[in-house]
């Protein structure tokens, strides 16, 4: 089966900047595929590579078995939602999401009918006649997504687009476009800095970081078995441990990830585990995070409301399974 | 306990500290009394705008339904629309048709030109290219109008450096053909209609590419993604998103354009034919002739024609994205 995007050892630069460096990818046709990393770490400038507003400086890209390199944005079957919407000021909700069309030279009634039909399925039906100025966040966002998904495209690019949205938005949003998308079959491209929003929607998630690609895979690859030390700390703030910690339970000299919730926290200076003091504890409502440092090593555990914790500064002994402990593959 | 260690008492800022003298109290009194704050400041450019500007202007409205005694030549201060039916003789609607047809080319022209100055300077100069940018754009302003227009007249004239230029391009039967054409033709450039458009374009193009530089710099450039991203070729998003966004800059500068054409009487003086514009006119009539009614008339015509003008721009929907 072709890619619906395929991306080989492409390269963006930007003078001596390496935006994107010698990127291989490739997105199966109808998943929800999650681009994820620090903000300059070439996620969204990946997005532009397929949006077709830049060009690639190596390698080559191309779109269901069509090659990009050169095909400007507007020849694209290719749709984009912007992180601040870019909504057309000066022309209405309507007019807004049949702008595809209208460029393309649909007929009047039938565009304006298509645009009634996408404003329904983002739930914002009867919305037509108002100007984007009028609207709050939430629902600029979704016309923004009615004005991309009306062309049909073959792929639907994402950038950041929750980034704006206060928190409750945020969670009905990520279900929305969860179902939206498999209720459509379209393929979503998504690219965002937050690593929940990634793990909790995408069917497989790309990290990326200094242009490159760290691990692409399922949200539960990625989070149980980091390849690197950046993706460990990076999704879901796993601690990362030394080798020569790691060697002590292991009995191998390499790097290894330790997620929060697997550490045990147990009272008293004595025991069997690793002995550690309290540093901090913050309070998250569900669980508790605490900060804990042994012997130099800082380690965060995280644990679920309600368990009696120890005092500040309190000796603690940490206790976890060995199978919990993940070995990296960057090496020591 | 640790706060007080830190700052003593006795230089602990009271919540009530002294006023502070008058000026404390002044400024004491306009904090809770913004609005006479704001009535101060705009007193005087009111009574300046009230009386001095809008205040002539309507004793010059006044002055122009009163009529003159063609044999005494004194003014006849009875109200009367006998001088507006005078600018409607042939050779007076003559001169007002020439110079909306003038102002409106000019006008068409600035635009055109400044467009892509405005665009290259919105969107792509930075730093030391936009510095330049607005150098080469009010440095001629800084100079005087006269000398500028005394050296177009060289420039157009048919010893200048135009026709040297065209016939060292052996071009010149391109100028001689353009010459030789009735209304737009002439003697030499300096002396033709063509001669005036080039002068009045060039002086009134930096009061077009301006306000359009500023509309432009407005525009998101995510927008004009956002159109090439849903099909649109870059002429579309030409039509359908920079140039309705540019539009209320645009009919700005038009403003600027149009009104200062329809109302100059220098440039057609010196350079073009001996026919009259509005300018002109009113310059003669309040001058030699003495008719101060008639050329209060005059002077009315473009103050009507820029208020159809811009009522016209506003039906079109120029300030819709303002």
């Amino acid at each position: 089966m072709t890619s619906a995007v395929s991306f080989q050892k492409v390269s963006r630069h930007f003078g001596s900047v390496r935006a994107v460096d010698a990127v291989d990818l490739d997105i199966v046709p109808g998943e929800f595929f999650a681009m994820l990393g620090p903000s300059g770490s070439g996620k969204t400038t990946c997005l532009r590579l397929i949006a077709g507003f830049e060009q690639p400086t190596a390698g080559s890209i191309s779109i269901f078995g069509e090659r990009a390199e050169g095909v400007p944005p507007y020849r694209r079957n290719v749709n984009t939602v912007f992180q601040d919407y870019a909504l057309f000021p000066h022309l209405n909700v309507l007019d807004n999401v049949a702008y595809g069309l209208m460029v393309k030279g649909v007929g009047k009634p039938e565009r304006q009918k298509a645009a009634e039909e996408a404003l329904s399925l983002v739930r914002l039906p009867g919305y037509g006649a108002r100007r984007p100025g009028q609207l709050s966040g939430g629902q600029r966002q979704r016309v923004a997504l009615a004005r991309a998904l009306v062309n049909q495209p073959k792929v639907l690019l994402l950038d950041e687009p929750l980034g704006a949205l206060d928190l409750k938005l945020r969670e009905n949003m990520q279900e929305e476009l969860k179902s939206l998308q498999k209720a459509l079959g379209i393929t979503f491209v998504f690219v965002t800095h937050d690593q929940g929003e990634a793990l909790s929607m995408a069917d497989r998630v790309a990290v990326f970081n200094d242009g490159r690609i760290m691990q692409i895979g399922t949200p539960e690859d990625i989070y149980q078995r980091p390849k690197t030390r950046f993706v460990a700390d990076f999704v879901g703030s796993s601690n990362v441990l030394p080798p020569d910690f790691v060697q002590r339970y292991s009995g191998q000299q390499r790097w290894g990830s330790l997620r929060p919730e697997s550490i045990r926290v147990g009272r008293g200076a004595k025991g069997d585990g690793v002995a550690a003091r309290l540093v901090s504890t913050n309070y998250l409502g569900a669980t508790t995070r605490l900060a804990l440092d042994a012997d130099g090593l800082r380690l965060h555990a995280i644990v679920p409301a309600g368990t009696a914790v120890p005092e500040e500064g309190e000796a603690v002994v940490l206790t976890f399974n060995r199978e919990h402990l993940h070995l990296m593959d960057e090496p020591a | 306990m640790s706060l007080d260690a830190a700052m003593p008492r006795a230089t602990a800022p009271a919540i009530l500290p002294g006023s502070g003298g008058l000026r404390g109290a002044l400024s004491d009194l306009f904090w809770r009394r913004p609005q006479l704050l704001l009535l101060l400041m705009l007193l005087p450019p009111v009574l300046w705008l009230g009386i001095v500007y809008i205040g002539s202007l309507f004793a010059l409205l006044l002055q122009s339904f009163f009529s003159i005694d063609e044999f005494s030549g004194l003014i006849n201060r009875e109200f009367t629309l006998k001088t507006y039916g005078d600018l409607f003789q042939a050779a007076n609607l003559d001169i007002i048709l020439r110079t909306v047809t003038m102002a409106a080319l000019v006008t068409l022209a600035s635009a055109i030109i400044a467009f892509p100055i405005a665009y290259y300077a919105a969107r792509y100069a930075r730093g030391r290219w936009k510095a330049l940018f607005y150098l080469g754009v009010m440095l001629p302003l800084w100079s005087s109008y006269l000398v500028k227009i005394y050296a177009w007249k060289l420039i157009l004239a048919k010893e200048g450096i135009l026709t040297w230029l065209l016939a060292k391009l052996h071009l010149l039967w391109l100028l001689d053909g353009w010459l030789s054409l009735p209304v737009v033709g002439g003697n030499s450039l300096s002396v033709s209609f063509t001669g005036t458009f080039i002068v009045f374009v060039y002086v009134w193009l930096p009061f077009m590419i301006l306000p359009v530089q500023a509309a432009l710099e407005r525009v998101p450039g995510n927008l004009v993604e956002a159109s090439s991203d849903l099909g649109a070729s870059p002429g579309q998003t030409f039509r359908n998103v920079l140039f309705p966004l540019a539009l209320p800059g645009i009919v700005a500068g038009s403003i600027f354009t149009f009104s200062l054409t329809l109302g100059d009487y220098i440039i057609p003086q010196i350079i073009g034919t001996s026919r009259l514009f509005i300018g002109q006119a009113v310059y003669s009539q309040q001058g030699t002739a003495g008719n101060i009614p008639l050329a209060a008339a005059f002077t009315v015509v473009p103050i009507v024609i820029m208020g159809f003008y811009l009522w016209g721009a506003k039906r079109m929907g120029a300030f819709d994205a303002l």
